[in-house]
């Protein structure tokens, strides 16, 4: 015999962690996939350090003027 | 035993299941915002990822929702004077006012912020206005002061078809104003056929209704005003690149009999109403919740029928309000 009783009060408590869990790892892979369909679209990426950047260049034509 | 019995017993009304959480967002409202706001976002030009729409989606509802929590967080003493929503989560004491107010401000937060990295800063700056709107313009200000409160903050309910097509296209244009203006117009008509019926006790919790502060008589006029103003509107939507003719077509007999049944209800007094148990308010408060369903399914089905090359050539004849 347990040694706790098990009362309406618990199973609401577990009913409301058990909810918040599913919300909370349904969120986790919303922006999961989010990222995914925004990195692999690209359109509104800024890919700030992904590109190549003249002004970085010393072999680029805009220094070699200088 | 007993005494500790009894303090479950009291514990029981204090602590909220997950559930009282969710009637604390309006679920049955959120549908209504969820169809709106797909059509919205699958009828305007342009495409989203399908993850970027699906996020789309969920975050407008979620705004909804949070707006409906703060409304029920601020309403709670009206709430708890009139008997239909005495059962709310507040009121019946699972929830705190409190705790309603932290859940709305939080998900309005998360929901604003995560449309806007989803889609783009008009949309998520559009989910934020809805919601102050919402919250703060008609809960808070005209719900309690004017009888006009349903017309001015059906606003709030307009905005979702808005919100969907600013998410693809990234601007507000025609056509998402005529899916607002007719879901704006069509809210008065409506929701005054529902108070015709419904011996609501809005007088109780000093709201003032229009039909509590102007009379019936004036309520049913008010109703057919709303209804001609609509017509407009309605059909002008079948003129730009969402219409086309089945929408056009299934707009005119709607509208033809929405505002018949209107002015039925105009022309018949409190006494004829109650002979028959309001038989004509409640007819033309179902067909109003057919009209809009099947103007915005309308709207879809002309966005899927143009996939069909002799279609969408027959179709571009009417659609002279067309910019794009």
């Amino acid at each position: 015999m347990a040694i706790t009783r098990e009362h309406e009060l618990h199973k609401r408590r577990s009913g409301r962690n058990i909810g918040l869990a599913i919300v909370l790892v349904g969120f986790i892979g919303l922006v999961f996939g989010l990222t995914i369909a925004k990195v692999s679209g690209g359109s509104t990426l800024q890919a700030f350090d992904h590109t190549y950047r003249p002004s970085l260049d010393p072999d680029h034509v805009r220094f070699q003027q200088r | 035993m007993s005494d500790i019995r009894i303090d479950m017993t009291q514990a029981d009304t204090g602590e909220a299941g997950f559930s009282d959480y969710v009637a604390l967002l309006k679920p049955r409202v959120m549908s209504l915002v969820v169809f709106t706001a797909l059509v919205g976002l699958l009828v305007a030009p342009g495409a989203l990822h399908p993850v970027e729409a699906l996020a789309a989606i969920i975050f407008i509802a979620l705004g909804a929702g949070a707006s409906g929590a703060l409304n029920m967080w601020w309403d709670a003493d009206i709430d708890q004077v009139m008997k239909r929503t005495s059962r709310r989560p507040i009121p019946a004491g699972k929830v705190a006012p409190q705790e309603a107010m932290a859940l709305g401000v939080a998900l309005s937060g998360i929901a604003v912020i995560m449309l806007w990295l989803a889609t783009n800063a008009l949309a998520g700056f559009l989910l934020a206005f809805t919601i102050f709107f919402y919250a703060v313009i008609y809960s808070m200000w005209l719900k309690r002061a004017t009888p006009q409160n349903i017309v001015i903050g059906g606003a709030a309910g307009a905005f979702p078809p808005m919100i969907g097509w600013v998410a693809v296209t990234g601007s507000i244009s025609l056509e998402a104003c005529l899916m607002f203006m007719l879901i704006f117009m069509w809210t008065p008509p409506h929701f005054w056929a529902l108070a015709l019926f419904m011996k609501s006790d809005y007088h109780k919790a000093r709201v003032p209704m229009l039909t509590v502060t102007h009379g019936r008589k004036a309520t049913r006029a008010h109703i057919l005003v709303y209804t001609l103003a609509l017509f407009p509107f309605a059909l002008a939507a079948g003129f730009t690149s969402i219409g086309g003719p089945l929408y056009l077509a299934l707009a005119l007999g709607l509208n033809l009999v929405f505002l018949q049944g209107a002015w039925a209800i105009w022309r018949r007094g409190e006494a004829q109403a109650e002979a028959d148990a309001y038989a004509v308010e409640k007819r033309v408060f179902r067909f109003s919740l057919a009209y809009l369903f099947v103007h915005f399914g309308a709207i879809l089905a002309e966005a899927a029928l143009a996939n069909f090359a002799r279609y969408a050539e027959f179709a571009q004849h009417f659609k002279i309000l067309e910019v794009f």
